[in-house]
């Protein structure tokens, strides 16, 4: 079963109170996501560190329920 | 993950400079992401060895354990796991892929 945009913004929102979330339908399949992470407390963390905060957040879902999650995260500018 | 797993994944990041865990081939990707990392690397021209995970479900399931990251692709540069397809784009596009193969000595082939 594919997961819902909200559903995802959720549980990122859950686990990285602070982060802005935008979710992107790619293939409006609700399957294809892209998801744009920006967090304060992402500061001082390698991309790898802060790609790795979102992908537990989403927990067993990611490579589960969630097939295709396009990632990018950044600090607020 | 099996131990057996652990070992041929354990020699095939660290017997190649750079390596890519894929689905499919790079002449016949099976996924838009590892599509997308394959395209990356012959753009950077750099030799690298490439892991069909679909081949092999120890392999597609202990390299999520090995590197702590739950998707595929994933990149691995003298041992050392760099990211998956979209670090790799990232870096790519800042000039820092290229930058990190030049300070690890791998070279263009072209």
């Amino acid at each position: 079963m594919p997961m819902a945009a909200d559903e995802i913004e959720t549980m990122i929102r859950a686990a990285i109170p602070d982060a802005e979330v935008e979710i992107t339908d790619l293939a409006g399949d609700g399957d294809h996501y892209a998801a744009r992470v920006v967090a304060e407390s992402f500061r001082g963390l390698s991309r790898l560190a802060q790609q790795r905060r979102v992908y537990e957040a989403l927990g067993a879902h990611m490579g589960g329920t969630l097939h295709a999650l396009q990632l990018t995260t950044a600090i607020p500018a | 993950m099996t131990e057996d797993a652990h070992a041929r994944i354990d020699s095939t990041v660290k017997g190649n400079d750079v390596v890519l865990f894929m689905k499919g081939t790079p002449l016949f990707p099976q996924c838009g992401f590892s599509s997308r990392a394959v395209a990356i690397l012959e753009h950077l021209g750099v030799e690298y060895a490439s892991v069909d995970v679909l081949q092999d479900q120890a392999v597609r399931q202990g390299i999520k354990e090995y590197s702590d990251w739950p998707t595929i692709p994933q990149l691995y540069v003298k041992g050392e796991f760099v990211g998956g397809s979209d670090i790799m784009m990232e870096m790519y596009e800042s000039g820092e892929l290229a930058q990190l193969m030049q300070d690890q000595g791998v070279t263009a082939t072209q």
